[in-house]
């Protein structure tokens, strides 16, 4: 603490002179906040202010800087000193820009500048300069887990980067689905005809990649470490086993059909003139140049009657509730394999709704100027007799029951299940009770399970609004069909995107850096494990698992597993961790060094704890648009609300304020939660707290907890403002001035 | 124009029952039937929706189903009134308006068309007034139309508009005269050789004599 040297600089300009006196500013840095050195500039974010900084950096050893401005969301470029830590007070967006420039408003606004400026110095203090992450690891090559479509792109594309990639295939051949196609549906301009798959030359470019090794028939028995340094172990069929290192890894598992013998009502299984789309595709391989022949006898085909969402899109709750999005456009060019051959082959899609995403479109037009006969409708049976059968539908136009006989061929169109382990959120007994135990992928030796988190459906979690590369375990990336129902075409972007997203991973790792969304942080929670109670809520609630626990149940983290949210310090009843930069103390501090009036002042105290992701921007994004809300509010930005200790609703509490808004993302199966269960466990939390507020004798309305978006620009004004008048109903906190 | 049921029977035997193939080949702008993806928005966009009995959403699912009687002796496609609000929305870009007109004079030729269908009965009223001289006479027109279903009826017609046409007659815009001569043009055997090699292009393309 000793060669702690503050400094606060306080920005005149942008209408801060004069809407607010620098002076009485200087002195609150000076005699409350005891910066060492205090000073003012007109315009500090141009070189000339900028200048004076690095000046005071260099001269003075400055090491602690409070700059009181801007949002610290804006000119981040100017004031970008690495070396140096750092804390903004918010004087532009959240003071003078979201306050009323009138006589009656100006000395609420001055109370508001003055406390952010008590915040800024409050904090600065409390932080470290991060000295950087001390779980480096240096392997650069890519494992690949499974050899389809996705698998194979992602090899290719991180080899074609300039990194190196292992694949590790489970069956004896490369090519997944794909290379049991016949053709694959257009792709590229004009969209017009089902194109060849390109399996072949990408194997052959695969096996003949220096970059690339591949190992067949294997499945991978262990993966252990973190990125930069997994140590996988990998089972080959034939009995050895090898450990390899790698830096991420991207699954691109796949998917299996649904299995079409669920549906006995289409007959599948009672005649082999029943075939679900992998059936077709097997008939079209297995007939080559000729056209296809009916199963049963070999017989002409001359009528084909598609089944679309055969087993999806269910609402009874027996099959597959989702659309896996492809089958439509299979269809569609299943029936071009038909009637490319011969034009007088009767081919009917009966659909109820044709879902063909992309230029998807242009390929339905092309089948349809193809004579191939769309007709919305719901099929309700297949009866098989001789050799044909007879397809019943209710036809959703007509408004009929009605059927087409002597079908030579019915195709059913069923969907994708996701090939993606074992559910780590299954309940253990629901698990051991199971008919089919689900076979471990990835055989992760992390303490939260041995696979990827799933989210609904069997697919693995990722963050599907914003970052859907991203999985819930760091430097792990699911692609393809695992990650949700997709197309070859979709898929090859999808595996494209893992692929990067993995070398990215392994730089991160390399360098020590955090990875999405805090990429570049060089912060990393430390744990004092002399205080730590074994109470496993951290190790529980990390929603990236990132920590392990040792023997004693103590938490082991992983760095370079962790992505910086801070839920482990929310969660911790002992609050044995923190960041350098950020910790229950830097925020501890600036709860405290508010100024609360006395009970009879009539100037509440509001604390706002904002995800800094999306809940800050918006409050930002208010004063930008001047969007007036209270004066009573203190706005603190947090990692993620799942960062939220206890301590600090309780500590404000007994500081006085009089009521806590807490703002973070959406939470449940459509989350925006920067960091997917944060928001969610601290609402959580948050339900509990009810009980500490009867225990002080307060009423529950005293914290608050609001789901905010980005755009929220203009509701967050009056949700502030609206609970600032529930504060003034239920009247002034009767804490005040016993802290 | 020969023995339109036979046509009937004639087409009937020929396509059997593919009556969207019929349709391509043989009905004005007949090949986009297929290309309609129901979405239903001619339907709902059509002025007179409510009071048929089929939108042409519909009557082009029915073509694709093969309900041919329904189709032809339907009397929907008779009510367009060529608005074209559906052909400007129509995703797809069909002709929708051609293809009712379409439909409409080829279940006519066939002889399958709606007796007693207004729209039906105004148009050959308004044909054969027109080929007599190659240009319509706007007053024989007219009570054609009225007299259309007897005497008694067309009297009530005329009396009822009886002040319309006084004030059409003081605007000089009828003249009493037409009545017994109205303007010509100016070659009629020219206008009538032209209608009987259009008529003759006509059933020859629409597969009379394939
Ligand atoms: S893509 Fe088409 S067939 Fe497949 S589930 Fe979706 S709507 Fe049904
Ligand atoms: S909870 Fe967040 S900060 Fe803590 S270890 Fe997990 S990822 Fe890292
Ligand atoms: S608007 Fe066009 S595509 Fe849609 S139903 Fe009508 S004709 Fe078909
Ligand atoms: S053109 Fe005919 S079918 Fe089309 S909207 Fe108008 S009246 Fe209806």
């Amino acid at each position: 603490m000793s060669d702690m040297k503050t400094a606060a600089y306080l920005c005149t300009g942008c209408g801060i002179g004069e809407r607010l006196s620098a002076a009485q500013l200087a002195k609150v840095a000076e005699r409350e906040g005891k910066m060492h050195l205090v000073r003012q500039h007109a315009f500090l974010c141009s070189s000339g202010g900028v200048q004076l900084i690095r000046d005071d950096l260099e001269r003075e050893g400055v090491t602690h800087l409070m700059i009181a401005a801007c949002s610290r969301r804006a000119k981040t470029e100017a004031f970008h000193f690495p070396n140096t830590a750092m804390s903004r007070a918010n004087l532009r967006e959240g003071v003078i820009w979201s306050q009323p420039d009138t006589e009656e408003a100006r000395e609420t606004t001055q109370e508001m500048a003055d406390d952010y400026v008590r915040m800024g110095c409050a904090e600065v203090k409390k932080m470290k300069l991060p000295a950087g992450n001390p779980d480096l690891g240096h392997a650069r090559r890519l494992l690949v887990v499974g050899g389809g479509i996705s698998g194979m792109t992602a090899a290719l594309e991180a080899s074609r980067a300039g990194y190196r990639a292992l694949m590790v295939e489970k069956s004896g051949s490369l090519g997944g689905w794909a290379a049991r196609l016949h053709k694959r549906t257009a792709f590229r301009e004009p969209y017009t005809d089902p194109a060849d798959t390109g399996v072949g030359e990408m194997i052959a470019a695969l096996q003949s990649d220096p970059n690339i090794e591949i190992v067949l028939n294997a499945s991978i028995a262990k993966t252990d470490g973190a990125p930069g340094r997994f140590k996988v172990e990998i089972a080959v069929e034939s009995g050895s086993a090898r450990t390899e290192d790698v830096g991420a890894i991207v699954q691109a598992t796949g998917f299996s059909t649904y299995d079409a013998a669920k549906l006995p009502e289409f007959a599948y299984g009672k005649t082999p003139n029943v075939v679900d789309q992998a059936g077709l595709e097997r008939l079209a391989r297995e007939a080559g140049a000729n056209p296809i022949r009916r199963p049963s006898d070999g017989g002409e085909v001359k009528s084909v009657v598609f089944v679309q969402c055969a087993g999806q899109r269910d609402d009874s709750g027996i099959h597959l509730p989702y659309c896996s999005g492809f089958c439509c456009a299979t269809s569609i060019k299943q029936a071009m394999y038909f009637k490319d051959a011969n034009p007088a082959v009767d081919t009917a899609v009966i659909y109820t709704d044709l879902r063909v995403p992309g230029n998807g479109e242009d390929f339905y037009r092309s089948a349809q100027s193809k004579g191939v006969t769309f007709t919305k409708g719901k099929v309700t049976g297949v009866e098989p007799g001789g050799n044909q059968c007879k397809v019943s539908f209710r036809d959703l136009i007509l408004d009929e029951d009605t059927a087409i006989s002597d079908v030579d061929l019915v195709v059913l169109a069923t969907g994708q299940v996701p090939n993606s382990g074992v559910n780590i959120g299954d309940p253990e007994d629901a698990v051991a009770d199971a008919e089919v135990k689900p076979i471990s992928i990835l055989n992760l030796s992390y303490r939260q399970g041995p696979d990827l988190p799933q989210l609904k459906y069997g697919f693995t979690d990722s963050h599907f609004i914003c970052f859907p590369y991203e999985t819930r375990r760091t430097g792990i990336y699911a692609a393809g069909p695992v990650r949700r129902p997709m197309d070859i075409a979709q898929a090859t972007e999808d595996a494209t995107g893992a692929a990067l997203k993995g070398i990215q991973a392994m730089e991160n790792a390399h360098a020590g850096r955090a990875a999405h969304p805090r990429s570049g942080d060089l912060s990393f929670p430390i744990v004092r494990l002399d205080g730590c109670t074994q109470c496993k809520r951290c190790t529980v609630e990390c929603p990236f698992g990132a920590i392990d626990e040792d023997e004693k149940t103590y938490p082991v983290f992983n760095e370079s597993r962790c992505r910086r949210c801070g839920t482990c310090m929310g969660a911790c009843p002992v609050r044995v961790i923190s960041f350098e930069n950020y910790s229950v103390d830097t925020v501890g501090a600036q709860i405290k060094a508010v100024e609360v009036p006395d009970e009879f002042s009539e100037k509440p105290r509001i604390l706002v704890l904002a995800c800094e992701n999306d809940a800050y921007p918006a409050i930002d994004m208010a004063g930008m648009q001047k969007n007036v809300y209270s004066a009573f509010v203190r706005v603190i930005p947090v990692r993620c609300l799942g960062s939220v200790n206890a301590i600090w609703i309780t500590d404000a509490l007994t500081c006085g304020y009089d009521g806590i808004m807490m703002m973070g993302c959406k939470h449940g199966d459509d989350y925006q939660c920067h960091f997917v269960k944060g928001s969610e466990l601290a609402s959580v939390r948050m339900s509990k707290i009810g009980d500490t507020l009867t225990q002080m004798s307060l009423e529950t309305e005293r914290v608050a907890t609001y789901e905010v978006a980005i755009t929220d620009m203009a509701r967050v004004p009056r949700l502030i403002d609206e609970y600032a008048a529930v504060i003034n109903k239920i009247g002034m906190s009767p804490l005040k001035g016993f802290a | 124009m020969g023995n339109m049921t036979e046509l009937n029977e004639q087409a009937l035997a020929k396509y059997r029952n593919s009556f969207l193939h019929e349709v391509e080949e043989r009905v004005e702008e007949g090949d986009w039937v297929k290309m309609c993806m129901q979405c239903g928005v001619c339907a709902g966009s059509c002025t007179f929706g409510p009071h048929w009995e089929h939108s042409p959403q519909k009557i082009f699912m029915m073509i694709r189903a093969g309900k041919r009687e329904e189709v032809l002796r339907s009397d929907s496609m008779w009510m367009c009134t060529s608005c074209y609000n559906c052909v400007v929305r129509c995703p797809r870009k069909l002709p929708i308006t051609q293809i009712m007109h379409g439909l409409a004079q080829y279940a006519h030729r066939l002889g399958v068309a709606p007796k007693m269908q207004p729209t039906r009965d105004l148009s050959l009223i308004f044909w054969n007034n027109c080929i007599k001289t190659g240009r319509v006479n706007e007053l024989r027109f007219t009570l054609s139309l009225y007299f259309k279903d007897g005497l008694m009826a067309g009297i009530r017609q005329a009396l009822s508009m009886q002040s319309i046409a006084l004030a059409l007659l003081m605007a000089k815009r009828l003249n009493p005269l037409e009545f017994f001569k109205g303007h010509e043009c100016k070659d009629k055997a020219g206008i009538h050789r032209m209608l009987k090699k259009a008529q003759e292009i006509e059933s020859r393309r629409q597969g009379a004599h394939k």
